[in-house]
C-alpha cells in the first residue's frame, strides 16, 4: 500500500490523471502475456517526460520502493508481473519519434513507440527497421530492446540488438546516462548500450534509443513447403543454410499449429500436412531469382508434397499474419498454454524436433511446435489446464527436459522471450553458477537497493516454474 | 456501491460466468490495438478488451470486488465486439459482456432518473411497437405543428445536455402515424421470384425510418424477392441484451421466433446491423432453454443484411449511378464484427457509376454510437466521433454511407457538429442505392 504522502509525492511528480491506485488499475496491470504469473502493484505511474521518470525513480530508490518498468505488456517471461508490488511505470506518455536521419540512417524515438508504427515511418522515407518480433502491432520499442526480441526476419537481419546504436537510460539512483550514439564505431569504454539491451527493465529504465537502419530491399518472394513428416520440414532447414543460403524468413509451423491457424485466419492454409516451412527471400531481384531456385530444389530434395510460391505481395503478407498469430490461436484449443523458446545451433534442428517429440509422448503431454526454425529457435507449445495439477507436474517435467536437451545440443533456455520471473530457475542451466553470480554482481552495481524489476532474472529460492502463482 | 450488493455481484459472476471463455484469453494482448476506448483512453488497459476480460476473472476468483471502478470499466465498453474478430484464440467477449452487465444490472439499485429512464425505455416502450408509433408519432407532431421552431428559437433546447440537444436536431422528420400503421405483409417481385424472404422491419426503422424500409422492399423486389413481414414481430431486443436487461431480451427473442418459423422462408432480411447481430445471437441467447435452442438455431442461420442479399442476388451488375461525387462507407460495428458482412457494402457502393468510392481509414472502427452509449457515456462518445470525423473529411466524401440506424444518426450529429450539413450528409445504404437505381431508372 502506498501511503497518502507518498501519493501526493507522486502527484507532484506526473499529475494527478498519471497515478492511479484503484483495485481495477492494479488488477489490470498484475499480469503480461505469461500464463500463471500474477502480481498485485501499489500504483501505476504514467510520467510525461525523461526527467518526470528521474524523478519518480530518484524517489524510489530513497524509499526502496520496487519500480516495475512496463511497455505493452506482451512479453512471454514474466517480466513486468510487480511480484514485490511498488510501482508499474508506464511508458505511454513516451510515445513520439524523435527523428529519422537520412543521412546516418538512424531513427531516434522514446520508449513507447509502438514497434510497427515506428516501421510503417521509415518505411515511408525507402528505410527499413528489421527486427519484427510477431506482436509487433502491440509492443513497444522499449520492450523491444529490454527483451532483446526477435522475429520473423531474424534469421537474416539478426534481433532487436543488432540495431540499438545509443541509448537515453535513467539509472536507479535518478541520474540519466547516455550510451553509444549515431557512430557506426565507438570503443570508448565498456559496451553499455549492449548491457541494457535484454536488461529487462532491472538496470534502469531507458528513455530514448537511436536505432540502425538500413535500406529497403529491392523485392522479396515468399515460399510455401508442405511435409508428410515434422523431421523431414526440419532437414530442409539445415539443408538450406549448410547450402550457403541465408533466407531473409525461414519459419517452422507443425499440423496442429496449422489448423488452428487456418481456423483463425480462414485463408485457405494446408491443413493436410503434417509440417509446414514458410520460407522467405529478399535482396536484389536476380539473387532473389537464384536462391528462390534453389531453395525449392532443397525441399523436393528432402521430401517436400509440395512447394508454392505466394501469387502477390497481399498473399505472401497474408502468411506471414497467420504465422504471427500461432501462439494465441493455439489458445483457442485448451484453458492453458505455456509455451517455450529453447534454441539450439541451426544445425541442431531437426534432433530437436524430434527430441521435443519424445518428451512429450513420454510425458504424455500435448505439445505443438511452431517457431523461427533457421534460428534454431523453436516455440514448443503446451496445451493444458492449470486447474489439472497432476498433468501441470507432468508439464514441469517436460520442461524441464526440453531446457536440459536444449542446453545439451549446445543450445540455451530462451532465444527471444527472456528469463523474466519464468526461467529464473533455470538461468543457471546456461550459464552456470559462476555465470549467475558474474551478472548479478552486475545488477548489484546498478541497482544496489535493487529497486529495479525485482525478482526478475535472478531466482530467490528454488521453485517451481510453471505451477507458481503468485 | 453498497457491501450487499457487491457480494450478491460477487456470488452471481461465480455461478453465472462462463469460466472457460474467461480462461481461453491468454492475454496476448491482440485485440488492443482494436478497442476504440482503449486508444482514446490514451492506451488504459483497464478500458481495453484485454483488461476487462482480467477484471471479469478476477471478480469470479475473489481476487477483487466488484466495485465502482470495475463497474466503471464494463460501462465504458462500447460493446462494438471489434476485439472479437482479431482474437486467434476465439474468446467470445460480446457474450461475456452480456453476461455481466446483466448481473450488475439486475442487482445494483440505480438512481432514480436512471431507473426511471431505463424501465420507461425497456420495459414501457421498446417491446410495444404500438407504443414506438404512438411516441414517434409525438415526435412528428413536435416536428411539424411549429413546436420544434419555437422551441429551438425560443432557447429552451439549451436546457438538455449537449448530446441531446444535437439529437434533436438531427433527428430525421418522422413518418406520420397513419404511415406507420399500415404496413404492407405480403410483397410481390415484378420479375420471376427468385428467393422467399420475410423481411424483420425493426422497431425503429419500421418508425422514425420508416422510408428507409420501403426502400429496402423496393430494392428486394427489384432483385426478385417475394417478401413477407410478419406482424407479430417485436423489436430485436439488442438494446435490452447489451444494457443488462436479459430476461426481456429473451421474451422477445422468442416472440420473433415464433412469429417468423410460421413462414416458408430462404431468408430473414435485415438492414440494421445492430438488429441483425442480435438476431444472430439468438441462438446464444437461448441455449439454455432446451424447448427453445434448436428453434433458435434455425432461426438465426436464418438472418441476412439486405446488402448481402443484394450481392448475392446481382444488385451490383443493375445499373446503378450518381451524380459526380465521392461516397464513403462506414462500416456497423456488429454487421461487421459479428455478422461479418463487410465487402458486400462495399462491392455495391463501388459499382455505381458516376460516383467514386473512397474507403476512409479505420472505417471498421466503431462511430461512438453504440446503443445508447452516446446518451450515456457522451463524452467518450463525442471524442470518439471527432476522431471518426476527421477521418471522413480526410476522404473528401459528400456522402457518408451507414448500415444500422444508430450509426445514421450518429453520423448526422457529427455533420451537424461539424458544420458541415451544407457540404455532407449522412445516408443509409438502402437509400443511397435506391437513389442510384432510379437515377439510371427513370420511372417511365
Ligand atoms: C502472441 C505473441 C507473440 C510474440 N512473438 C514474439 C516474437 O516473435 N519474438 C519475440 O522476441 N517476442 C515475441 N513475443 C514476446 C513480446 O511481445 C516481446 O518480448 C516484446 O518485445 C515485449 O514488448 P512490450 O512492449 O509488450 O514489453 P513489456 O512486456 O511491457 O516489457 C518487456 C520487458 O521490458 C521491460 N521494459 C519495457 N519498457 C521498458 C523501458 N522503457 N525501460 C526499461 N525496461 C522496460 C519490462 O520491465 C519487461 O521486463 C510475443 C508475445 C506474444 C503475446
Ligand atoms: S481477448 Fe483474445 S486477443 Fe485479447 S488478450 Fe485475450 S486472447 Fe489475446
Ligand atoms: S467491445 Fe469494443 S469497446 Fe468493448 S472491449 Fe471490445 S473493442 Fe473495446
Amino acid at each position: 500500500m502506498l501511503t497518502n504522502n507518498a501519493r501526493e509525492l507522486l502527484t507532484a511528480i506526473v499529475g494527478k490523471e498519471n497515478v492511479e491506485t484503484s483495485q481495477a488499475s492494479k488488477l489490470v496491470y498484475s499480469f503480461d502475456a505469461t500464463p500463471q504469473f500474477q502480481a498485485m502493484p501499489d500504483a501505476i505511474v504514467s510520467p510525461r517526460s525523461a526527467s518526470e521518470v528521474a524523478q519518480v525513480v530518484k524517489w524510489c530508490n530513497e524509499q526502496e520502493i520496487p519500480v516495475v518498468p512496463r511497455g505493452s505488456g506482451t512479453n512471454l517471461s514474466a517480466g513486468t508481473t510487480p511480484l514485490q508490488g511498488g510501482i508499474v511505470l508506464l511508458m505511454k506518455h513516451l510515445d513520439k519519434i524523435l527523428e529519422i536521419d537520412e543521412e546516418n540512417l538512424t531513427v531516434t524515438a522514446q520508449p513507447g513507440v509502438n514497434t510497427l508504427e515506428l516501421m510503417e515511418a521509415v518505411e515511408a522515407k525507402g528505410l527499413f527497421y528489421p527486427p519484427d518480433p510477431s506482436s509487433m502491432k502491440i509492443s513497444q520499442i522499449g520492450g523491444n530492446i529490454n527483451e532483446n526480441s526477435g522475429g520473423l526476419r531474424g534469421l537474416k537481419y539478426g534481433v532487436t540488438r543488432d540495431y540499438v546504436l545509443g541509448l537515453e537510460v535513467v539509472l536507479p539512483n535518478g541520474e540519466k546516462i547516455r550510451t553509444g550514439g549515431k557512430l557506426a564505431k565507438d570503443v570508448a569504454g565498456y559496451d553499455l548500450t549492449r548491457l541494457f539491451v535484454g536488461s529487462e527493465g532491472t538496470l534502469g529504465i531507458i528513455t530514448e534509443a537511436t536505432l540502425k537502419l538500413i535500406p529497403m530491399p529491392e523485392t522479396k518472394k515468399t515460399v510455401l513447403a508442405l511435409y508428410e513428416d515434422m523431421e523431414a520440414a526440419a532437414r530442409t532447414v539445415s539443408k538450406i543454410i549448410a547450402s550457403k543460403i541465408i533466407p531473409s524468413t525461414l519459419e517452422f509451423l507443425d499440423q496442429p499449429t496449422v489448423k488452428v491457424v487456418e481456423d483463425f485466419s480462414k485463408i485457405g492454409l494446408p491443413t493436410h500436412a503434417k509440417a509446414v516451412l514458410l520460407i522467405e527471400q529478399d535482396g536484389d531481384a536476380a539473387v532473389v531469382e537464384k536462391d528462390i531456385a534453389r531453395i525449392l530444389s532443397i525441399c523436393e530434395e528432402n521430401q517436400a508434397i509440395e512447394v508454392s510460391m505466394a501469387a502477390s505481395e497481399a498473399e505472401a503478407e497474408a502468411l506471414r499474419t497467420a504465422r504471427r498469430s500461432a501462439l494465441s490461436a493455439l489458445a483457442r484449443l485448451k484453458p492453458t498454454t505455456i509455451l517455450e523458446d529453447a534454441t539450439v545451433p541451426r544445425s541442431e534442428i531437426a534432433n530437436m524436433v524430434y527430441a521435443i517429440n519424445q518428451i512429450a509422448e513420454k510425458h504424455q503431454v500435448e505439445i505443438c511446435t511452431f517457431g523461427h526454425a533457421g534460428d534454431g529457435n523453436l516455440h514448443p507449445t503446451c496445451l493444458t489446464d492449470a486447474r489439472d495439477k497432476e498433468e501441470m507436474e507432468r508439464v514441469e517435467q517436460a520442461f524441464e527436459e526440453i531446457f536440459t536437451t536444449a542446453v545439451a545440443l549446445g543450445g540455451t533456455i530462451t532465444g527471444e522471450h527472456g528469463v523474466g520471473a519464468m526461467k529464473a530457475p533455470y538461468l543457471h542451466l546456461k550459464l552456470g553458477e559462476a555465470g549467475v553470480e558474474a551478472m548479478r554482481s552486475i545488477k548489484q552495481a546498478f541497482d544496489p537497493k535493487n529497486i529495479m524489476n525485482p525478482g526478475k532474472m535472478f531466482a530467490n529460492e528454488n521453485r517451481k516454474r510453471v505451477v507458481v502463482k503468485q | 456501491m453498497k457491501t450487499v450488493e457487491k457480494q450478491r455481484i460477487q456470488q452471481q459472476f461465480q455461478e453465472k460466468m462462463d469460466y472457460d471463455e474467461l480462461l481461453n484469453c491468454m492475454r496476448c494482448g491482440f485485440c488492443l490495438p482494436s478497442c476504440p476506448t482503449y486508444i482514446e483512453s490514451g492506451k488504459d488497459e483497464a478500458h481495453s478488451p484485454r483488461g476487462r476480460i482480467a477484471l471479469m476473472k478476477a471478480v469470479v476468483d475473489g481476487e477483487i470486488e466488484p466495485d465502482e471502478d470495475v463497474k466503471r470499466s464494463l460501462d465504458m465498453c462500447l460493446g462494438c465486439r471489434a476485439c472479437e474478430p482479431v482474437c486467434p484464440s476465439g474468446v467470445n467477449y460480446g457474450h461475456l459482456l452480456e453476461q455481466a452487465r446483466d448481473i450488475i444490472y439486475q442487482n445494483q439499485k440505480q438512481s432514480l432518473p436512471v431507473q426511471a429512464v431505463r424501465k420507461a425505455a425497456f420495459q414501457g416502450l421498446f417491446p410495444h411497437q404500438q407504443r414506438m408509433i404512438g411516441l414517434t408519432g409525438l415526435i412528428g407532431f413536435y416536428q411539424r405543428s411549429g413546436l420544434r421552431t419555437v422551441a429551438r428559437k425560443s432557447g429552451m433546447m439549451k436546457l438538455l445536455p449537449e448530446s441531446m440537444q444535437l439529437m434533436e436536431r438531427v433527428l430525421p422528420d418522422v413518418p406520420t402515424s397513419k404511415s406507420m400503421k399500415q404496413r404492407p405483409r405480403h410483397l410481390r417481385p415484378a420479375v420471376p421470384v427468385k428467393k422467399r424472404v420475410a423481411f424483420f422491419a425493426g422497431c425503429l426503422m419500421d418508425t422514425v425510418f420508416l422510408p428507409t424500409n420501403e426502400a429496402t422492399t423496393k430494392l428486394l423486389q427489384y432483385v426478385g424477392c417475394e417478401i413477407v413481414v410478419p406482424e407479430a414481430q417485436a423489436c430485436c431486443g439488442a438494446l435490452h441484451g447489451h444494457s443488462g436487461e436479459k430476461q426481456q431480451a429473451k421474451s422477445m427473442a422468442k416472440r420473433n421466433i415464433a412469429a417468423f418459423e410460421a413462414a416458408e422462408i430462404d431468408y430473414i432480411i435485415t438492414n440494421a446491423g445492430g438488429c441483425g447481430a442480435f438476431l444472430v445471437d439468438y441462438s446464444h441467447l437461448l441455449k439454455d432453454e432446451p424447448e427453445w435452442k434448436d428453434r433458435a438455431e434455425v432461426f438465426s442461420s436464418k438472418i441476412k443484411d439486405i446488402s448481402s442479399v443484394l450481392v448475392e442476388l446481382g444488385f451490383d451488375k443493375f445499373s446503378l449511378s450518381l451524380q459526380d461525387e465521392i461516397i464513403t462507407y462506414q462500416d456497423s460495428c456488429h454487421l461487421k464484427n459479428v455478422q461479418k458482412t463487410f465487402m458486400e457494402p462495399r462491392k455495391l457502393l463501388s459499382s455505381i457509376e458516376g460516383a467514386q468510392y473512397v474507403e476512409m481509414k479505420d472505417a471498421g472502427r466503431c462511430c461512438g454510437s453504440a446503443g445508447i452509449y452516446n446518451l450515456v457515456e457522451t463524452e467518450m462518445s463525442m471524442q470518439i466521433l471527432d476522431y471518426k470525423m476527421e477521418q471522413t473529411k480526410a476522404t473528401k466524401a459528400k456522402t457518408i454511407v451507414t448500415a444500422n440506424p444508430g450509426c445514421l444518426l450518429q453520423m448526422k450529429l457529427g455533420i451537424e457538429k461539424e458544420g458541415l450539413s451544407d457540404q455532407m450528409r449522412a445516408v443509409h445504404i438502402v437509400d443511397l442505392l435506391l437513389e442510384a437505381y432510379e437515377n439510371a431508372n427513370p420511372p417511365a
